[in-house]
């Protein structure tokens, strides 16, 4: 009321600011070029295509299903399909995409494409310093440039990629498992009907049995 | 060598009026004292932005600019070609004459009170016997400014800022003016040189500055007040709240009209800083009778600077006032007092010498802080907020 609030205000900021020329931990300020903290884990900013093994064109898991095409919201994505197919990391031929364009200066970060892929192909990136003195070729990322390793992925979001690789060895393994059983059943069926065909008289007969499996 | 440094500038000014001929050798003087004028109180504007940059980052735990060339001090340097090199948009539904005219117009007006201004011994432009009034004439008409920018954006937000504006600075002209009477009635003149020079005494060392008086004490705080109110600076700057009105006056401004404004306002600053050194602090007489070897300008730069780090410090501290609360601040506190200040040195002037006049004037004036205080600052309970909607 008496103006000793101001008094005590000033005594704080004149505190503050001789303090923050002794005790070096008032002062919070990382001087981020030089400087650099590590990003937490959970850091997110652009999508990238993951890829396994060697050969980024071969291993890149997308299968170009276009539903993060469709989900985007601000519709950044922009894919075209492959005519041909090529084996995916199980081994089951699939199309893959010709063309993945993401233009970076329209996409918000919000992950949606990451959730709903069903083929763990996409993720999110940490790298930041992407400015660039081309603002429209510069920010648009084509495959090439999208496509990260499985193993930069698990440099920058490890817990999140060993689940997923835990979940994709899962899958291979169910699948590998499945193929078994179908082969040997197709092995057994084939064994059976050619016992069957025999007395009948030859198994040309029922090629289309064969096939079915 | 040492009364040589003191008038180093005028010897200056006198040894290049000696290449012009008699008749053209006072209009070559004021000249170049105008020159002199134009160059060092922009270039204070950029150690002023610097300071308070550097200061506020420090006083909040930060480091402040230190990119910009050695410790950041060229960011001054960055900022002006900054803003030299930016678009320069005028709104198409602006008036656009006045919307040129309003920054232009406050820098020239701002310049205008330094004119009176006695910034060492023999270093004032224009030495005029009512140099006080000058001053506070051109103080004024920088609100004028503020409205034609206010008015001629077209801008709701610029309109609000520019009314805020008026009614601040027209509410704290009046203590000011009041707080700056009492120097007058003490000198009994209002010529600034004068004024410093009655300051200019020693007794036992100690100079005879007006603040260490009672009434120029009050003066000195209520001036203060009041110009920190005048130069819309923080906590009274309610124009330019820029949480509220994005940049309230100058809100569609660009470009190096903004910077004129900005250089309009710490120049501004600088000047009432000059003018409260002046009045209060002896102007460019040394604070002790053992420093008076030190160049008078010396002392008048420093105090103004002293006083550019008070406004940067109470600018980190205090936040923004309330509309309400800055009027009933002005009317029923500063106001009241300051015509109070006025009675107390006319006691002060007719009491004589020796202590009663201290005891009976510093009683006065505490008592009269206190009431006013408890009764004019007293907090009221308005209830619970209201609403009211339009029907």
């Amino acid at each position: 009321m008496f103006g000793e609030g101001i008094l005590k205000g000033l005594a704080e900021t004149a505190r503050n600011f001789a303090g923050s020329f002794v005790s070096a931990e008032r002062l919070t300020t990382v001087q981020y070029p030089e400087q650099r903290i590590a990003p937490i884990e959970a850091t997110r900013d652009f999508p990238f295509l993951v890829y396994d093994g060697a050969d980024w064109e071969a291993g890149l898991r997308c299968v170009a299903c276009q539903i993060c095409e469709k989900e985007c919201p601000p519709k950044c994505i922009y894919i075209e399909k492959s005519v041909d197919k090529k084996p995916d990391f199980t081994g089951r031929p699939q199309i893959y995409p010709t063309r993945f364009d993401i233009d970076i200066s329209v996409c918000m970060s919000c992950q949606i494409c990451v959730e709903v892929c069903p083929f763990e192909a996409i993720k999110m990136d940490t790298e930041f310093e992407l400015s660039t003195t081309d603002r429209f070729g510069g920010l648009l990322y084509d495959r090439k440039e999208l496509a990260k390793s499985n193993e930069h992925y698990h440099k920058i979001h490890p817990t999140e990629a060993a689940e997923v690789d835990a979940r994709l060895a899962e899958e291979k393994a169910k699948a590998e498992a499945k193929a078994k059983t179908a082969a040997e059943a197709a092995a057994a069926k084939a064994a059976a009907a050619a016992t069957v065909a025999k007395p009948a008289g030859g198994s040309e007969s029922h090629p289309e049995e064969e096939r079915k499996i | 060598m040492i009364k040589n440094a003191d008038q180093v500038f005028v010897l200056l000014q006198h040894w290049v009026m000696s290449f012009f001929p008699p008749a053209f050798q006072p209009i070559v003087g004021l000249l170049l004292a105008v020159v002199a004028i134009v160059c060092v109180f922009p270039g204070l504007f950029a150690v002023a932005v610097l300071l308070e940059r550097k200061g506020l980052g420090r006083m909040q735990n930060r480091y402040g600019p230190n990119r910009v060339g050695p410790l950041g001090i060229l960011q001054p340097v960055a900022d002006g070609l900054k803003s030299l090199t930016k678009e320069d948009i005028v709104p198409t539904s602006a008036d656009a004459v006045v919307h040129f005219l309003a920054p232009v117009f406050l820098v020239v007006i701002v310049f205008m009170g330094y004119a009176v201004l006695p910034m060492g011994r023999n270093m004032t432009l224009v030495n005029l016997d009512s140099g006080l009034l000058f001053f506070f004439a051109m103080g004024a008409s920088t609100e004028l400014s503020v409205f034609m920018a206010g008015w001629s954006s077209r801008n709701k937000y610029s309109l609000l800022g520019a009314m805020r504006a008026v009614a601040q600075m027209i509410s704290y002209e009046v203590p000011l003016l009041l707080a700056s009477l009492v120097v007058v009635m003490m000198t009994g003149s209002m010529n600034l040189g004068r004024i410093v020079a009655v300051q200019n005494q020693y007794t036992w060392g100690l100079p005879h500055w007006y603040i260490f008086t009672p009434w120029g004490f009050a003066a000195f705080l209520l001036y203060a007040t009041a110009t920190t109110a005048e130069s819309n600076r923080s906590p009274f700057d309610l124009p330019e709240g820029e949480s509220e009105l994005v940049a309230g006056y100058f809100t569609e401004y660009s470009g190096f009209k903004f910077a004129l404004f900005f250089l309009g306002e710490y120049v501004g600053m600088l000047s009432v800083s000059g003018l409260g050194a002046t009045l209060f602090l002896g102007g460019w007489s040394a604070p002790f009778s053992f420093l008076t070897w030190v160049p008078s300008w010396i002392w008048f730069f420093g105090k103004v600077m002293l006083s550019i780090c008070v406004f940067i410090w109470l600018r980190g501290t205090l936040p923004r006032l309330r509309q309400d609360q800055l009027m009933n601040f002005a009317w029923k506190f500063v106001l009241p007092l300051s015509l109070l200040n006025v009675f107390v040195a006319g006691l002060w002037r007719f009491m004589g010498d020796g202590l009663s006049r201290w005891a009976v004037c510093s009683g006065i004036l505490l008592i009269a802080y206190v009431v006013m205080a408890r009764v004019g600052m007293r907090s009221e309970d308005f209830g619970p907020r209201s609403y009211r909607y339009a029907e």
